[in-house]
């Protein structure tokens, strides 16, 4: 029960934290200015944005269920599971961002799934 | 005229911040590893070893690249996502795993397996189709 509250904390914590940054990110808006001063503006901006340390907290919390995780099972079956983040980041854009994904964006996202798993499942 | 214009020129510069992060992201993370591996054993059993052993990360400066290649990454990242979606972004920076195989061959002349070759070639596929719709689906200020 621990290990499969690990592997969503894993998977569901570390994409929603990297979303929250992405909100916050779109809250501040789009940075059409790349200059250093102007970079760190943004940067100041974003750090006044709640959804920035909610994103960091779960993307820390994820980073140690990790650890954890990997303490008690092989990495070999750990990290092919983190595949299905690119799944997550799919269904949470759609519902939590209010991203508008098509056919062609999902074939797309179960290809990279795919070809990840593949990846890390060859360096066994 | 002007909003196929506009099109355009989004992702164009979605792409060029995601060719960033998937070159940065690996290259940080190999100059990383390659910065403290050269270093050798490191102690940091009592508080003189913590020292020293700062002491000598600081002064690498594989390292320091390192860390420059992982905040170039971070910042490109962080810019990307303020005007494309994240099921855009996110899979589109899979293309790291093609950028890390290729790093393997050329600089440290590991071989790839077929297998791996097999991923990276749908992982690059996927890119593709999700690089063919529109970045931004949601509307930005």
């Amino acid at each position: 029960m621990l290990r499969l509250l690990g592997f969503f904390l894993i998977v569901v914590a570390g994409t929603f934290g990297e979303m929250c940054i992405s909100r916050a990110m779109k809250e501040a808006g789009e940075v059409h200015d790349f200059r250093p001063s102007a970079l760190l503006q943004v940067a100041a901006q974003v750090a006044r944005i709640k959804w920035v340390w909610i994103g960091l907290a779960l993307m820390t919390l994820a980073f140690f269920a990790l650890l954890g995780v990997l303490s008690v099972e092989n990495v070999s079956f750990v990290v092919p599971v983190t595949a299905l983040s690119y799944l997550a980041g799919g269904v949470g854009g759609m519902l939590f961002l209010g991203e508008r994904l098509d056919r062609s964006r999902w074939a797309g996202i179960l290809l990279v799934c795919l070809g990840v798993a593949i990846v890390i499942l060859s360096r066994k | 005229m002007e909003h196929h214009a506009r099109h355009k020129r989004l992702r164009l510069k979605t792409q060029i911040m995601i060719l960033i992060m998937v070159l940065a992201g690996p290259l940080g993370n190999t100059l990383l590893a390659k910065g403290m591996k050269g270093l050798g054993t490191l102690s940091i059993a009592s508080f003189a070893d913590l020292l020293r052993t700062g002491g000598k990360i600081l002064g690498c400066g594989t390292i320091w690249l390192g860390i420059a290649c992982m905040l170039s990454f971070f910042v490109a990242y962080s810019l990307v996502l303020s005007w494309a979606d994240y099921s855009y972004v996110q899979p589109a920076s899979a293309m790291a795993y093609a950028v890390v195989a290729v790093l393997g061959i050329v600089v440290l002349h590991e071989s790839v397996s077929p297998m791996r070759w097999l991923g990276i070639g749908i992982v690059c596929l996927g890119v593709i189709v999700v690089g063919r719709t529109h970045p931004n689906t949601t509307e930005t200020r």
